[in-house]
């Protein structure tokens, strides 16, 4: 009996909060609506409090079952947790990066990320070239992919005979399942070689004048890299852009074709634009992937910390100075450096992922995603 | 990190140990075939005694053993005074085989056997000598029709006892070397891409023409690499073999520390082949456990008797009888 009364005390304080809420949320100018509605709302609230007394059959069931108190207060708590342990995590990444990097910190200071030496014997630490090499493979991998998988998924969505569809979805799946590891070893022998005899040549001929693409070309290097990124990160931002636009309702783009609009104006006007942010969040999602790649990047990537304009010249990223260098890291600063690269490559995904939010912010800043 | 670990592995190593007799060690990757084949035939020949060995390279191995997360280590190079003095434990460092660094490399339209001497395979990767067709290569190799084409040094990407062993021997041939790169585990390169592991570096050489890079001979012998040949201290010019390796050793035992460590390249001898060097086991004078210290004292003898001689038909030198000999003193007092 009184696990009962407790239920409906709550019930009853409930619909009671829920009418002192409105109250002062209402405007002062449109005094009549809220009017109506508090006494909508008491009177709706006065039969509640009223059929509760005896409890209807499903309540009754419900509560003959467990107590529900209980287990929304349990649910609540677990969610909390869950929501929590997220913040507990990243404090935890981080305060055991910081704490394990704490002799690099001292001993280097700032300088560590903006040194460009990384000498271990020596005992000379500096990260930039591996933030460089980090940041620009990871965004050059993004504009590689993201045109190609958002011609991918138009292509599936609009213009795809449907006998096509099928095996051309899987196919794009199933490269997002395949091993880093697996995409390293294609890049060595098949990737690398027409890098350097076919693609190289023609870039060196045409746009050598850039500066980019200048010096020897080994078909190992930065351009290498972030083909083989793009190759792995394309399948991810292809098949969420897809599920993004296909959530575009279909009156949408009924109502452009209907207009007048030709097939490309229609997917412009109707589709992209409001499947945008859902387009930018999978770039997102993909550049996630791109920075923290380890594997497949230390296969071709020719792992030398230089800063070079040419394209062609070899480069290191984060993380695989990391997978390279910690198992026969000796010396206690050594490791600590290792360390603050880990660190440097946590920094560098917040800031990258901090600019690519500021991105989506300003793209859809004073617009819904349906009104643009 | 390591400290909180620490406990945790050692309850796990304590568990296993409950049954039979079960040691666990770590460290150099470089004899791992030879040290997988040796723990499999002496538990197949003492039942009861399993020991299980994981290849994590060197370093790994000096710091697992030197805080008492495995029983034994295993490394390429040997460790520095400042390691053991913080060493929890009295380690002691018994050489087990011998391994030796080639040069590889592949040139469209020259065979193999190509001749490097020291300083030119220094100034390589210094930068220096950045074509084929360099008038010092050409002078170590008269008759050979060198390509004008640039040259591509590939090095290891991670730290290993394979380019210890290598920048070892090119900081003793070249002043210079020693100087602006220095020796160790992983250096800074001036020139080159790195590649990971023997694979991999072997697999950007075969994909790669006008490449040059280096591996073990284990790993060429075993891939039927070509391989070139390398000028000795003697001023002759020796192709990489385990005889020449254990001639290096037996060159450099004359004057071996105590302790074994000792780096024999570029080692005196007209057969010495001058990239060669021991790869050591590290044992614990004294172990926590005493039937563990048993077991390893035990191995330690069965592998001077019957290991040594599997070694060389997998391609790593024995180690030279006078080495042996002294070996086998350093074993009685473990225990």
């Amino acid at each position: 009996m009184r696990l009962k009364f407790t239920v409906y005390s709550h019930g009853f304080n409930k619909v009671a909060w829920e009418n002192a809420e409105r109250v002062p949320m209402n405007k002062p100018g449109s005094i009549q609506l809220p009017q109506t509605v508090l006494s909508e709302r008491t009177q709706a609230a006065e039969p509640v409090v009223e059929a509760i007394k005896p409890p209807s059959i499903v309540r009754s069931f419900l509560q003959s079952k467990s107590s529900g108190k209980v287990a929304d207060g349990t649910f609540w708590g677990l969610m909390i947790v869950c929501a929590l342990s997220i913040f507990l995590i990243v404090l935890l990444i981080l305060s055991v990066l910081v704490v394990n990097s704490k002799l690099s910190i001292h001993t280097f200071g700032w300088k560590f990320f903006t040194s460009s030496s990384w000498d271990p014997n020596s005992g000379d630490f500096g990260a930039l070239p591996f933030i460089w090499g980090t940041v620009v493979s990871s965004l050059l991998a993004v504009c590689m992919a993201v045109p190609l998988a958002l011609c991918v998924s138009i292509f599936l969505l609009e213009i795809c005979p449907l006998w096509l569809r099928g095996p051309i979805a899987f196919l794009t799946e199933l490269l997002a399942a395949i091993p880093s590891v697996i995409y390293g070893l294609w890049a060595i022998f098949i990737l690398v070689p027409i890098m350097r005899d076919n693609v190289g040549p023609v870039l060196q001929k045409y746009l050598g004048w850039t500066g980019f693409f200048g010096g020897s070309n080994f078909g190992v290097g930065m351009l290498t890299a972030s083909v083989i990124l793009a190759i792995m990160i394309f399948p991810v931002i292809s098949s969420i852009s897809r599920d993004v636009m296909k959530a575009v309702p279909i009156h949408q783009r009924e109502a452009a074709l209907a207009l007048g609009a030709t097939r490309w104006e229609m997917i412009r006007m109707s589709v992209l634009r409001n499947a945008r942010i859902g387009i930018v969040g999978s770039v997102i999602l993909g550049l996630g992937r791109a920075l923290g790649e380890t594997m497949a990047v230390t296969m071709v990537i020719g792992n030398h910390p230089d800063i070079s304009k040419s394209l062609f010249a070899p480069a290191t990223t984060l993380a695989s100075v990391i997978a390279n260098e910690f198992s026969e890291a000796t010396g206690d600063l050594y490791l600590s450096a290792l360390i603050e690269i880990g660190l440097a490559l946590f920094l560098v995904t917040i800031v990258v992922n901090g600019i690519a939010r500021l991105l989506v912010w300003a793209v859809t800043r004073g617009n819904t995603a349906r009104a643009a | 990190m390591k400290a909180k670990l620490f406990p945790v592995v050692m309850l796990a190593a304590l568990a296993a140990t409950a049954g039979a007799q079960n040691l666990t060690g770590a460290g150099a990757t470089f004899p791992n075939p030879i040290y997988s084949r040796w723990f499999i035939e002496y538990s197949n020949a003492h039942p009861g005694v399993k020991i299980n060995y994981q290849s994590v390279g060197s370093g790994a191995g000096i710091r697992q053993v030197t805080s008492k997360i495995v029983d034994f280590g295993a490394s390429d190079v040997t460790m520095t005074d400042q390691q053991i003095a913080e060493s929890k434990i009295k380690l002691v460092a018994i050489p087990s085989v011998l391994g030796a660094v080639v040069p590889v490399y592949t040139l469209p339209g020259v065979g193999s056997d190509l001749k490097f001497s020291g300083d030119v395979i220094a100034d390589i990767y210094l930068g220096k000598i950045t074509n084929w067709h360099d008038p010092r290569i050409a002078k170590d190799n008269p008759g050979v029709n060198l390509p004008d084409h640039q040259i591509l040094p590939v090095y290891r990407s991670e730290g290993s006892g394979t380019t210890f062993i290598f920048t070892d021997f090119l900081s003793k041939v070249s002043p210079d070397f020693l100087s602006k790169v220095g020796r160790g585990a992983s250096v800074r390169w001036p020139v080159g891409i790195g590649q990971k592991g023997n694979e991999g570096v072997a697999g950007m050489i075969r994909n790669s023409p006008y490449s040059f890079g280096y591996v073990e001979l284990i790993y060429a012998a075993g891939n039927n690499m070509s391989y070139g040949l390398v000028r000795n201290a003697a001023g002759k010019w020796i192709k990489a073999s385990t005889g020449g390796v254990t001639a290096a050793a037996a060159a450099a035992s004359k004057n071996m520390p105590a302790d074994y460590r000792v780096s024999i390249t570029n080692a005196a001898g007209p057969e010495s082949y001058p990239i060669s060097s021991f790869t050591w086991l590290l044992i614990p004078v004294k172990s926590d456990d005493p039937a563990k210290g048993k077991v390893l004292h035990d191995f330690l003898q069965w592998m001077l008797d019957h290991g040594e001689d599997e070694a060389s038909q997998m391609t790593y030198a024995p180690l030279p009888k006078p080495v042996a000999d002294r070996v086998r003193q350093t074993i009685s007092q473990i225990q």
